[in-house]
């Protein structure tokens, strides 16, 4: 660890796009799909509500791309900060 | 050619396959038994998580328990959710450190990050009570489906399945695992989803079945205007039924119930032992993408052909229903299931006993419907009254079992005469009872390619489809349970100094010794094998992944506090459990029954992992806090962890 001001400036970089990831995941999921679909039952997607399509099908859309989006930003991140392999 | 053949070509052909993967990937050292030698692309390993992750539960099963749940298919989200969601948890918060940490097990990483082979220890015990218990599921899986398709008695099939399993995964280790899990994969999702593609045709004129769920029904091609969903919870809510899209009783089960399954996908040790096989760790990264990729496949056709399957098992039923409300004519009549050859699924299904119907008020017709709350207790007592006087021992005084069941009688005919569906009494409508008396969860997938009258061959794709699922996910579990003891408890612990070839030799005789007790244990299935999965899930959600998390993204945590948190995690979920499920799911012992106005907070046995990893964060959290921080070597793993460069091969060391 020669580098460590480098690192930790990595890692906080890092713990940042996982709580802003984790935070989407969330609202998607339980948001969305569970807590808030009572309140949106209004919104309606094909014969049914948000809320229930959220927790059916969008959701799982919603994490794919969480994913590659976490994984791509990463690759750009570990290039910054020189810790790539 | 007549069906029964295909299916032995097509399985046999999906057999000799493997077989030949195997022998082609078979494993020449412990990197590549236990890690595949760490040279699998991502997209290539994400396909094999697909097929390892997608058991027979979620192959056979889920779409049925979307399907069929008595509190309607919204609820069942949390399935769909929940064994997605884990991705997320996998992608960011575990599989690129386990990665560049860079040996070849769960365990090792706790006790090598914890300093202590106590940890250690208590990461094997609940990695083998997990993976065990799941194996029992794909064993029977797998001889289910043998008999079904393959007319060999279940424990037969599930003597074949073992061999196969044995062959390729005692050969092959994670790499023939692997490169085999691919091929499944493949066969697996074409299974699934060729049927799902013309139900949704079907039904909705809509070639994606993702489309065809929020789409508009169109029977015959004939768009009704109505949308599938809206149609499904009409037919069904005026049969009594609870409808589709219904909003969950308990929102903070559901909540709970999600998450668990979350975070349990995250912490089960044979999934993220996969992302020890690539490369690099931004290869872990993107590889959990990919996996997610080929899971969401499946998970999200599965919610459209639940939904469809009991639609068009509705309308049949009621063929009325079809156009208008179902009760504009009659039920379906036992002449015309006998006769007609479009409905010779029915037969083939009700000789497999997963579907039963009996005309119980004599009237020719089946009448489909939900028994209202009063009518379906009293016919629960009469039967239980009548069970009882045709148990009696012959010349006994049968006076009094005789006036029981006159006085069941006499209230379940009280109960018709109150109870109503679609605005006229039972007794009115001289209904006795729901005459579909048994549909199975499994039947909405199996029977699927006969509903839509689809060929021979895709039936018998349907046959080989549900074998791969149950093989694949058994042959991962095995690997995670044979590394476990080979290279934990034997190289670890009890035998440092064994050879690279001895070790070898020892991981292959661990996981023939781990089939042999899965078949036996499939043969032989304990009576709880179902309340066990709840465990699995809970176990693995309060134990394994807060300790994972909190060796990555904490230093201050030490041993003392990673231990009390896996043993607290550990005893409190499995004591809440057992108080519902009886102590170690021996019935009669549970202390409260398993219902909901039992619960505390309405939290179900299925969901308290949840619970048990926050208890096991906080009680890890607090004990560290009182007792010395970790030594610098371990902190510096933690900092090496952290970051991907120097990743390169695993240390066999």
């Amino acid at each position: 660890m020669a580098d460590r001001t480098s690192s930790n400036a990595y890692w906080a970089a890092n713990v940042r796009i996982i709580l802003t990831s984790l935070a989407i995941w969330f609202i998607c999921s339980f948001g969305l799909g569970i807590i808030l679909r009572p309140a949106l039952k209004g919104m309606s997607v094909g014969g049914a509500d948000l809320g229930f399509w959220f927790a059916q099908n969008g959701s799982i859309y919603v994490f794919l791309v969480l994913i590659f989006v976490y994984a791509w930003r990463m690759n750009k991140l570990d290039k910054e900060h020189g810790v790539e392999e | 050619m007549d069906q029964f053949t295909l299916n032995l070509l097509v399985v046999g052909a999906t057999f000799a396959l493997y077989i030949g993967i195997a022998i082609w990937a078979r494993a020449g050292t412990t990197a590549e038994f236990y890690a595949a030698g760490q040279g699998v692309h991502p997209v290539l390993n994400g396909m094999a998580t697909g097929a390892d992750w997608m058991s027979a539960a979620s192959f056979i099963s889920m779409a049925g328990i979307i399907a069929l749940a008595p509190a309607g298919g919204y609820e069942q989200s949390a399935y769909l959710m929940g064994w997605t969601g884990g991705y997320v948890l996998l992608a960011l918060l575990l599989a690129p450190y386990l990665r560049k940490f860079g040996k070849f097990t769960v365990p090792e990483f706790i006790g090598d990050r914890f300093y202590s082979k106590g940890a250690r220890l208590v990461a094997v015990v609940c990695l083998i009570v997990i993976s065990v218990t799941y194996v029992i599921g794909q064993m029977r899986g797998v001889g289910v489906t043998f008999s079904r398709f393959l007319e060999v008695t279940t424990d037969t099939g599930l003597y074949i399945g073992a061999a196969i399993v044995f062959a390729y995964a005692v050969l092959g280790g994670m790499k023939g695992i692997t490169y085999t899990q691919v091929a499944q994969y493949v066969v697996l999702i074409i299974a699934y989803t060729i049927p799902a593609i013309f139900i949704s045709l079907q039904l909705t004129g809509s070639f994606l079945p993702q489309l065809g769920l929020i789409g508009s029904y169109t029977p015959d091609g004939v768009d009704s205007g109505v949308a599938m969903l809206a149609k499904l919870d009409q037919v069904v809510t005026e049969l009594g039924f609870k409808a589709y899209t219904s909003e969950s009783a308990n929102m903070l089960n559901m909540v709970l119930f999600t998450m668990s399954l979350m975070i349990g996908t995250a912490g089960l040790p044979h999934v993220i032992i996969r992302f020890f096989t690539v490369p690099k760790v931004a290869d872990a990264r993107s590889s959990a993408g990919w996996a997610l990729v080929f899971i969401a496949l499946l998970y999200t056709v599965a919610p459209a052909v639940g939904s469809m399957a009991r639609l068009n098992l509705t309308t049949t039923m009621w063929p009325a229903s079809a156009t208008g409300s179902a009760f504009d004519g009659p039920a379906i009549t036992r002449a015309d299931i006998d006769s007609n050859p479009e409905l010779s699924w029915i037969r083939t299904w009700e000789k497999t006993g997963l579907l039963a119907m009996s005309d119980l008020n004599g009237d020719g017709q089946i009448q489909y419907f939900a028994e209202p709350a009063a009518t379906a207790a009293a016919n629960r007592e009469l039967a239980a009254a009548k069970t009882a006087l045709a148990g009696a021992a012959a010349g006994s005084d049968l006076t009094a079992l005789e006036a029981a069941v006159a006085d069941a009688t006499a209230k379940r005919d009280a109960a018709l005469a109150t109870d109503t569906i679609g605005g006229q009494t039972l007794a009115e409508r001289g209904w006795v009872g729901n005459e579909v008396t048994r549909i199975d969860n499994d039947m909405m997938v199996l029977a699927n390619p006969e509903i839509a009258a689809l060929p021979g061959w895709v039936v018998a794709l349907v046959a080989a489809g549900a074998l791969a699922a149950a093989l694949s996910t058994a042959a991962g579990l095995l690997l995670a349970i044979s590394s476990a003891i080979s290279h934990d408890l034997i190289k670890g612990m009890i035998n440092p100094g064994i050879t690279e070839k001895g070790e070898l030799l020892a991981a292959r005789i661990a996981m023939g010794f781990a089939i042999v007790v899965a078949t036996y244990l499939g043969l032989n299935p304990p009576g709880f094998a179902a309340q066990v999965v709840a465990l699995a899930f809970g176990l693995a959600a309060a134990t394994i992944f807060p300790v994972l998390m909190m060796g990555i993204f904490s230093k201050r945590i030490n041993k003392e506090g990673a231990i009390a948190g896996m043993l607290v995690g550990l005893v409190f979920t499995s004591v809440y459990i057992f108080i519902y499920k009886g102590w170690f799911f021996v019935p009669g012992t549970n202390m409260l029954p398993d219902t909901a106005a039992n619960y505390v907070f309405g939290i179900s046995p299925l969901s308290i992992g949840t619970v048990g990893a926050i208890v096991n964060f906080v009680t890890a959290y607090v004990v560290s806090s009182v007792t010395a921080a970790p030594p610098q070597a371990v902190q510096d793993l933690v900092e090496s962890i952290r970051v991907p460069r120097g990743a390169g091969k695993a240390q066999a060391h």
